[in-house]
C-alpha cells in the first residue's frame, strides 16, 4: 500500500529542500532509478474511479494518521534522550529549588511510559501544552503562523511554474539552440546556489545598495518579492530541467509523429499533444516540491524575518520551546502528507490509465 | 577528442571545479600564510585588495581568504563523512530489507515512511537541535536524516535483482546467503549507490551550511562557510565581502559536485538522463 507514496517520496528524498544543490528525480513512469520494475507496475489510483476511491482514500488517511503519530512519538523520545528534559525546557540560570518544582509541575518525575501516555492523550485532543516562551497554546501559536508560510510557499510554487515550464518547453523544442544553452546553464547554476546565500546577495543588492525592496518583514507586495524568488530559485531550476527532458521524451513518441504527419502546426503539436503528455513528471515534481518548499521556507523565513511557521520552528528549537516544536512537527507532518495525497489524486485526473487499478494495491 | 569533450564536457568541468576545491582544502596551509583563527583588531573589516589580505578581513581582523580555504576542509570533511556513513548504513539496510522482505524490511520501510513525511532540512535541523551542536553532531544529524534514501533505492533494486536468473542459479548452486548478497546482488545495485551518493554529497554540504547558518551545527570560531555567512549578516551594510566569498565558495563546490554527479549518472545509468 505504502509503495504508492513510497516511490514518490523516495524520489523526493533525493530532491530535498530549499537550498540544496541536487538533481531532480525522474518520476517513476519514465522508468527512473527510484522505481524498480515492480514498483512501476503499481499504478496510481485516482479520482474518477468511484468504487475504489473511498476505500483508497480511507486507507490513505489511515496511513497518514499512523505516520504522523509515529513521527510525534519519535520526536517525543528523542527529546527524552537528549538529557534531562527539565534542563532542556528551562534557561541555564535557573535556581535549583525552582528546578525541582518545575520537574514536579511538568510531570517529569513520572516514568517515561506514563509521560508518553499523557502526551499522547493530550495530543489526540490537539493539546501540545503551552509555549514556554509565549505562554500561549502551542498548537494555536503554530496554526496562527501557518497561513504566512502557505502564502509564501504557494507564491513560490506559482513563480516556479511560470518561469520553469516555458523555459523547459522552449529549451526542449529548440534543443541545441542558444536559448537551450543559456536556459539550462542558468538551471544548473540555480540548483547549485544555496537559497540563503542568494537571499543575502539580493538583500545587499536591492535593499542595501539600491534601496528598492525592504530587507524583511511583511506588509506590502514588495515584501513578497525577495523571499518568493529565493524560495523558488532552486525548484524552478530543477523543474525547468525536468520539463525539458520530459518534453524531449514525448517529442520522440509516435503520436507526435502522427500529429505532425497529419499536418498540424508545430505550435499545436507542442501545446496539445506533447505538453499534456509531459505533464505527469512535472506534476510529480511540483507535488514533491510543495512539500519541500515547507522545508525551504524554514531558511527563507529566517533570512527575511517572515513571520511564518518555519521561523517560529527555528526560534522554538533555539529557545528549546519543545511544546511548540512538537506542535510544529505535527503540522508540518500533516501538511506534507496531505500534499502527497493531493498529488496522487491528481494523477488519476491527468492520466486515466492509472485509475484502472484503484484500490487494488 | 572534441567529441569526448562534447559528450563529457560537463563532467570534465565538474571534475576540474571539484579538484580545485579539494586542492584548496588539502593545501590550505601552503596557499595562505595566515592562520584562519588569528585575529587582529587593528585590521578589522578591511575590504578585498588590502595588502596581505586579498579577500579582505572579517570583523575580528581574521584573513578571509584563509577562512574560506580552511572552510573547504570543514565542508568536504562533513560531506564525505556523511556520504560514507549513509552509504554504508543505508545501503546495508536496503540490501537486507530487499532480500528479507519479512519484518525487517517492513520496519525499515516504516521508519523511512516516517522520516520522509518531513522535509529533509527540517528533520536534520530538529535532530541537530536535540543532539547538540558541533562538528561530530552535525555529521550524526545529517546522516540520521539522510540514510533512508539509500535504503529505499537499494531495496527497490534488490527486489528486482533477486528475481533474476543468475541469482536463482546461484541459489541453486547452494551459495551461502552472505556470498549471494555481497558477491552477486551488491555489484548489481552498486551503480545506484554511487549515483545516490554523488547526488547526496553536495546536498549534505549545503545542508550543513544551512544549518550552521541558522545558528546550529558547526559553531564559531571554526571556519565553516555556513557559520561565516551567519556572522556576515550583521555586517551586510558595511562589508559585503564577508557574505560574498564564503557563499561563492559554497555554490562553486555544489556546482562542481553536481556536474560530476550528473555526468556519473549519464554514464552509469542512461535511463536517468536529464
Amino acid at each position: 500500500m505504502s509503495a504508492l507514496t513510497a516511490r514518490a517520496r523516495s524520489a523526493s528524498r533525493s530532491g530535498i529542500w530549499g537550498c540544496c544543490a541536487q538533481e531532480a528525480p525522474k518520476p517513476a513512469d519514465t522508468g527512473s532509478l527510484y522505481s524498480s520494475g515492480r514498483a512501476r507496475r503499481r499504478a496510481r489510483p485516482g479520482i474518477g474511479y468511484t468504487p475504489g476511491v473511498r476505500a483508497y482514500l480511507l486507507s490513505r488517511l489511515g496511513q497518514t494518521v499512523l505516520v504522523v503519530f509515529l513521527s510525534l512519538t519519535a520526536v517525543f523520545f528523542l527529546m527524552r534522550l537528549g538529557g534531562d528534559p527539565v534542563l532542556l525546557f528551562l534557561p541555564m540560570d535557573i535556581q535549583a529549588k525552582d528546578l525541582s518544582e518545575f520537574r514536579e509541575r511538568l510531570g517529569f518525575n513520572d516514568p517515561v511510559a506514563v509521560q508518553y501516555g499523557r502526551f499522547v492523550g493530550r495530543a489526540i485532543r490537539g493539546d501540545f501544552g503551552e509555549s514556554l516562551r509565549y505562554k500561549q497554546d502551542a498548537l494555536g501559536l503554530v496554526l496562527e503562523r501557518l497561513p504566512a508560510t502557505l502564502y509564501l510557499a504557494l507564491a513560490a510554487l506559482g513563480l516556479t511554474f511560470l518561469v520553469a515550464v516555458p523555459v523547459g518547453v522552449l529549451s526542449a523544442v529548440r534543443r541545441g539552440s542558444l536559448f537551450d544553452f543559456f536556459g539550462m546553464g542558468a538551471a544548473v547554476l540555480g540548483q547549485a546556489v544555496p537559497g540563503f546565500w542568494l537571499g543575502l546577495m539580493l538583500i545587499y543588492l536591492f535593499s542595501v545598495q539600491l534601496g528598492w525592496l525592504p530587507t524583511g518583514g511583511t506588509g506590502s507586495a514588495r515584501h513578497f518579492v525577495m523571499p518568493c524568488v529565493v524560495l523558488a530559485s532552486f525548484y524552478a531550476a530543477r523543474m525547468a530541467r525536468i520539463t525539458r527532458s520530459s518534453v524531449l521524451d514525448t517529442l520522440n513518441e509516435e503520436f507526435v509523429l502522427t500529429a505532425r504527419a497529419k499536418g498540424l502546426a508545430e505550435r499545436m503539436v507542442i501545446a496539445k499533444h506533447a505538453l499534456k503528455n509531459s505533464a505527469i513528471p512535472i506534476v510529480t515534481l511540483a507535488g514533491l516540491d510543495t512539500g519541500q518548499l515547507l522545508g525551504g521556507a524554514v531558511i527563507t523565513e529566517t533570512i527575511f524575518a517572515w513571520p511564518g511557521l518555519g521561523r517560529l520552528t527555528v526560534q522554538a528549537l533555539l529557545n528549546r520551546d519543545f511544546p511548540v516544536v512538537l506542535a510544529a512537527v505535527f503540522i508540518f507532518s500533516v501538511t506534507y502528507t496531505l500534499i502527497n495525497l493531493v498529488v496522487d489524486l491528481l494523477y488519476g485526473w491527468l492520466d486515466p490509465r492509472t485509475r484502472t487499478r484503484a484500490a487494488g494495491t | 577528442m572534441t567529441r569526448f569533450i562534447g559528450r563529457h564536457g560537463r563532467g570534465v568541468l565538474g571534475l576540474v571545479i571539484a579538484a580545485l576545491v579539494v586542492v584548496a582544502a588539502v593545501a590550505a596551509p601552503l596557499l595562505v600564510a595566515q592562520d584562519p583563527l588569528q585575529s587582529d583588531f587593528a585590521l578589522g573589516l578591511k575590504p578585498p585588495g588590502t595588502p596581505g589580505h586579498p579577500l579582505g578581513t572579517d570583523q575580528l581582523g581574521r584573513d578571509l581568504l584563509a577562512r574560506v580555504l580552511y572552510g573547504a576542509r570543514v565542508a568536504l570533511f562533513i560531506g564525505l563523512s556523511c556520504v560514507l556513513l549513509t552509504a554504508v548504513v543505508g545501503g546495508l539496510a536496503g540490501l537486507l530489507a530487499g532480500y528479507y522482505e519479512g519484518w525487517f524490511g517492513a520496519v525499515v520501510m516504516r521508519v523511512a515512511d516516517v522520516q520522509l513525511s518531513f522535509p529533509f532540512i527540517l528533520l536534520a535541523l530538529t535532530i541537530n537541535a536535540i543532539v547538540g551542536l558541533g562538528l561530530r553532531n552535525i555529521i550524526v544529524s545529517l546522516s540520521v536524516a539522510g540514510w533512508v534514501v539509500y535504503a529505499r533505492v537499494v531495496r527497490g533494486e534488490v527486489l528486482s535483482v533477486k528475481e533474476r536468473e543468475f541469482v536463482h542459479a546461484a541459489q541453486a548452486l547452494g551459495l551461502g546467503r552472505a556470498r549471494l548478497l555481497f558477491r552477486h546482488i551488491l555489484p548489481n545495485v552498486a551503480p545506484s549507490i554511487v549515483i545516490v551518493a554523488s547526488l547526496q554529497f553536495a546536498q549534505f554540504i549545503v545542508a550543513e551550511a544551512a544549518i550552521s547558518f541558522l545558528g546550529f551545527g558547526v559553531q564559531p570560531p571554526t571556519p565553516a562557510w555556513g557559520s561565516m555567512l551567519s556572522e556576515s549578516r550583521d555586517y551586510l551594510y558595511v562589508a559585503w565581502w564577508l557574505a560574498a566569498f564564503p557563499g561563492a565558495a559554497l555554490a562553486l563546490t555544489a556546482l562542481g559536485i553536481n556536474l560530476v554527479g550528473d555526468w556519473l549518472r549519464d554514464v552509469l545509468d542512461p535511463r536517468f538522463r536529464v
